[in-house]
């Protein structure tokens, strides 16, 4: 805050809008996968590959209408969120595009369906309705604080999205995980649009009840302990949590939901006794489920000692999520330092799912150790300039938001990856852009869309006169 | 809110780090584990990626490889004469690894070798095809030919070394199998692998390596050498103080012979009408220790690495005075694997120096430029060159005067050698006999080629007629003029 109260009291002189060191950084963002494209090309069938062109063409179409529309309708948003979106969604195009080509995903698909469709150009399209949507958001808000007004409608669209898969006719079980919903020929994922929903509702009910949750409060053993009715929300987010894993055998929604709400609810209140009482019920919660569902018992063995589990597995779900880890580990191992180079590994061992919830394994083995750190830093920056944007905000919802989003992010990014190295047990989610799937892309494409509308309105100069030097002070008198 | 905003930001940080954490420990402390983990299949889709080498005999492959355009594994091996060849090049299986040659010299075959670095950065510039390189052996194929076929239908093994070098010439077993029926991955290549498991003839094994018999009679040509050696017998011509029906020590029981005429009988008419009672005693004798120190010598009680391994043939270091007794007329303890008696034909044949066997000659890049050359190796001295030649004398005398006369060449300058064996075995030798034969052949520039021969079972024959003479000698003489043959 005080960065911006510096440049107000200068006066006239603006903020560097950074458009053009967006566009530069654009530039690179659409000729790397590029070249990554020409390269898979060159190692799989040793030519030029011929929709070389047109997904160049394509993606620098989509990154030109995005920019266009930042510089025009969002001048002052962060420069890196944008070329960074690109390059991961440009990235993973070729990594879907590379798996396409794979003989031996055609021969199963052939075996098990008698067809075979390329997921590539799939992927493209949702990229395209994933920039729609990106300019939509900034075109039609104009002002993120618009959205805190729909903070309850918010509650009730979320709790929609999130129990629509249990719908009868309209949900899919998909391998046991049912995120699913089927609606004239497309299946979309519910949950990865009820992220963006719910952050709105928590910002906005968090802004409001903030004072109520931090302050009415009792200490005990250094921590302040919230009054038992202000325990309401977070028990309610907890049970839905749960039921979210109960009944749609997602631990990956489950724990981001939860984790994220916790994050806020810290942000808000800056009470720690939240988050003690966050964790203490999430591992409550994941001891109980871990031991009674099945699916997460498969999991977890999977992850505790993949090879042993191949032997000592009980049933033939816990095989297959055993087979499952053992072929990423092996994917990721046989990678070492610089990878096989693009098109040359052997990732598509993992047969299923190979280029949605695995899609980092071929970042793995084709781009190496070196590969997957710039992949995660890619993230990385991402959450950083999203917790920088939060910072910035100059309203307490905007703030809130921008965290909600940027945590979400991260807890994603970390479910995900950490699911497929082994770090933590495997949750059915995606690598954001990366990873096939049209909901997600889109959705992440929305979320990049509000934070760069936040970032463009903390970091416009303020229209308004300075604030009163008195603005410092009130601060430090906060408890 | 800011304060709390700024610690979020490091709990993201720290979770990103802790990704980064993860996957160097992953992709590069357990990198090398997981690539060559077992149950990786990456090893065997670079196994067959590309044209595997081949493993040649007289300068032509009796390998091949074929591009199967499958999707996991492109390159299947193919085998020329794959049962006839099986125990020197073993197999390599798309879904069962690989043994044997195909094994041992892998990096070779494959052309990832580091020896081939130079040849695969080289086509990578140029363009072409990685390729493996080839291993050439030391066998002789029409020798080969003759031991597989003198086989036959019978379960036995033959093991031919030239003696001058340590070239093996010939290693056949049967029964065998083909190589090629589980190359691949398929369900008929699953069902080939499991019939050939359950097989109680047990085709996989390879006989002339792996497996070790009580030697019986032929090990007497080493109890022969321990009495030169030792001292105890200067004159091969000279009668032996031995009764006929001598007393095993520690035993109620007494040797006794099925020949006739042992009674005092000299050291060479022993060895020719194969006397129990002259060499158990000259066993005892000798003495379990010096008796131990002779086979070891040869080769016993060692694993041989030719480079593909053999099982160690045992000759009892433990043994009481009874059972050194036993043992040193080959029964006992004493087991042996057709090498190790090859191993010791061709140490007297080749004046009392024993050289390394070894059946990969070189090891070619796959533009024929040679990367290694195996140099013949001397591995021990059992006997001296005198003895040698009095034990030559002796076993030219078998096949001339005594029970090998099925194994003399009648060639003009090639004098031979051999020794016959009969191996009783189970519980009160109740299971049919090992026929076992041993012989060299000699002419004016040395020792071509020593052979060993052993004939398990023997279908159709009676258990009278099993006889080393009988059923391995001719097996010995086929392999023996195949190799003189293509010497001209």
């Amino acid at each position: 805050m005080s960065v911006v109260t510096n440049t107000t009291t200068i006066g006239a002189i603006e903020a560097p809008s950074r458009r053009n060191t967006e566009l530069a950084l654009l530039a690179f963002a659409v000729i790397i996968p590029v070249f990554a494209y020409l390269n898979v090309g060159l190692a799989m069938d040793g030519k030029v590959p011929a929709g070389m062109l047109g997904y160049g063409l394509g993606l620098g179409l989509l990154a030109a209408v995005a920019h266009l529309v930042v510089r025009k309708w969002a001048p002052y948003a962060d420069p890196l969120l944008l070329p960074l979106a690109t390059l991961l969604n440009g990235m993973g195009l070729v990594l879907i595009w590379r798996l396409d080509q794979s003989p031996r995903l055609i021969a199963t698909s052939m075996n098990r369906f008698g067809t075979f469709s390329p997921d590539a150009p799939s992927q493209m399209m949702y990229s395209a309705i994933g920039i729609a949507m990106f300019v939509g958001v900034l075109l039609l808000l104009k002002d993120h604080r618009v959205l805190q007004r729909y903070t309850y409608i918010s509650m009730v669209v979320s709790l929609i999205l999130l129990l629509l898969p249990l719908v009868p006719g309209l949900g899919a079980d998909v391998f046991g995980a049912k995120i699913w919903i089927r609606i004239g020929g497309f299946s979309i994922q519910p949950g990865e649009f009820a992220k963006l929903v719910l952050a709105v509702f928590f910002s906005g009910y968090l802004m409001v009840k903030r004072d109520a949750l931090a302050l009415a409060s009792r200490r005990f053993m250094g921590l302040y302990l919230p009054r038992g009715r202000d325990l309401g929300p977070i028990l309610t987010i907890w049970a839905v949590s749960l039921l979210i894993l109960v009944f749609e055998n997602d631990l990956g929604t489950s724990m981001l939901f939860f984790g994220m709400f916790v994050i806020m609810l810290y942000v808000a209140t800056e009470r720690t006794s939240w988050i003690v009482m966050g964790l203490l019920m999430a591992v409550a919660g994941a001891a109980v489920v871990g031991s009674t569902a099945s699916h997460v018992k498969s999991r977890v063995a999977a992850w505790l000692d993949p090879f042993g589990c191949l032997e000592t597995a009980t049933d033939q779900n816990m095989l297959n999520a055993c087979d499952q880890m053992t072929q990423v580990l092996m994917s990721f191992g046989s990678g070492g330092i610089l990878g096989t180079g693009l098109g040359q590994g052997n990732s598509d061992l993992i047969q299923f799912a190979a280029n949605s919830d695995f899609i980092f394994a071929t970042v793995g083995e084709e781009l190496g150790l070196a590969g997957v750190m710039v992949f995660l830093l890619l993230y990385g920056l991402i959450v950083e300039r999203g917790i920088r944007t939060s910072l910035a905000a100059r309203d307490p919802f905007g703030k809130l938001l921008a965290m909600g989003l940027s945590g979400a992010f991260a807890l994603q990014i970390f479910v995900v990856a950490g699911g497929v190295m082994g770090l933590i047990p495997l949750t059915g989610m995606t690598m954001p852009f990366l990873a096939y799937g049209g909901s997600s892309v889109i959705a992440n494409w929305a979320l990049i869309g509000i934070l760069i509308r936040i970032s463009d309105t903390a970091r416009r100069p303020a229209p308004a006169p300075a604030p009163s030097p008195d603005a410092e002070m009130t601060q430090v008198v906060r408890p | 809110m800011n304060k709390p905003l700024r610690r979020v930001a490091i709990f993201c940080g720290l979770l990103i780090f802790a990704l980064l954490v993860r996957d160097n420990w992953l992709q590069f402390v357990r990198a090398d584990e997981l690539n060559a983990h077992p149950k990786n299949t990456r090893v065997r889709i670079e196994r067959y990626a590309n044209e595997r080498g081949n493993i040649i005999v007289d300068g032509k492959p009796i390998t091949g490889s074929v591009d199967s355009g499958d999707e996991y594994f492109k390159f299947k091996r193919t085998y020329t004469d794959g049962p006839m060849w099986a125990p020197v090049t073993g197999y390599a299986s798309q879904a069962y690894d690989a043994n044997q040659i195909e094994k041992i010299e892998d990096g070779i075959l494959t052309g990832n070798d580091d020896r081939l670095f130079f040849d695969r950065t080289l086509a990578m510039f140029t363009g072409d095809k990685k390729k493996g390189g080839d291993v050439v052996t030391t066998l002789n194929g029409a020798a080969q030919k003759a031991a597989f076929e003198g086989l036959g239908k019978k379960t036995g093994a033959v093991v031919a070394i030239e003696p001058k070098t340590g070239k093996i010439l010939a290693m056949a077993s049967t029964p065998s199998y083909d190589p090629s029926s589980f190359a691949g991955y398929s369900r008929k290549d699953e069902k080939a692998w499991v019939a050939l498991e359950k097989d109680k003839n047990k085709p996989k094994q390879n006989r002339a390596i792996r497996e070790i018999y009580p030697p019986g009679s032929v090990f007497k040509v080493v109890t022969a050498a321990a009495a030169l050696e030792n001292g105890k017998v200067k004159d091969i011509d000279a009668a032996t103080d031995t009764p006929e029906g001598w007393k095993i020590p520690l035993s109620s029981k007494e040797m006794v012979n099925h020949a006739k005429g042992c009674a005092n009988a000299s050291l060479k008419r022993a060895l020719d009408i194969s006397c129990n009672s002259v060499f158990a005693k000259l066993g005892d004798d000798v003495g379990r220790d010096k008796m131990v120190e002779m086979a070891e010598k040869f080769g016993f009680n060692a694993e041989q690495f030719t480079p593909v391994r053999s099982s160690a043939s045992v000759y009892d270091k433990n043994a009481d005075r009874g059972g050194n007794a036993l043992s040193s007329i080959g029964q006992f303890n004493t087991a042996t694997t057709p090498l190790q008696m090859a191993m010791v034909t061709a140490a007297i044949a080749n004046d009392g120096k024993l050289m390394k066997p070894y059946m990969i000659d070189e090891l070619r890049a796959p533009n024929v430029d040679l990367l290694k050359k195996t140099e013949p190796e001397e591995m021990s001295r059992p006997v001296s060159q005198e003895n040698a030649q009095l034990l030559q004398q002796m076993m030219e005398s078998v096949v001339t005067n005594g029970t090998g006369g099925k194994a003399d060449l009648n060639m003009d300058g090639v004098k031979v050698g051999g020794k016959t064996g009969t191996a009783q075995h189970g519980d009160k030798n109740a299971k049919r006999p090992y026929a076992w034969f041993i012989s060299y052949a000699k002419n004016a520039e040395g020792s071509p080629v020593a052979v060993a021969v052993i004939v398990e079972d023997s279908a159709g024959t009676s258990r009278e007629d099993i006889s080393g003479g009988g059923l391995a000698a001719p097996i010995a003489k086929a392999v023996m003029k195949a190799v003189l043959k293509t010497r001209g």
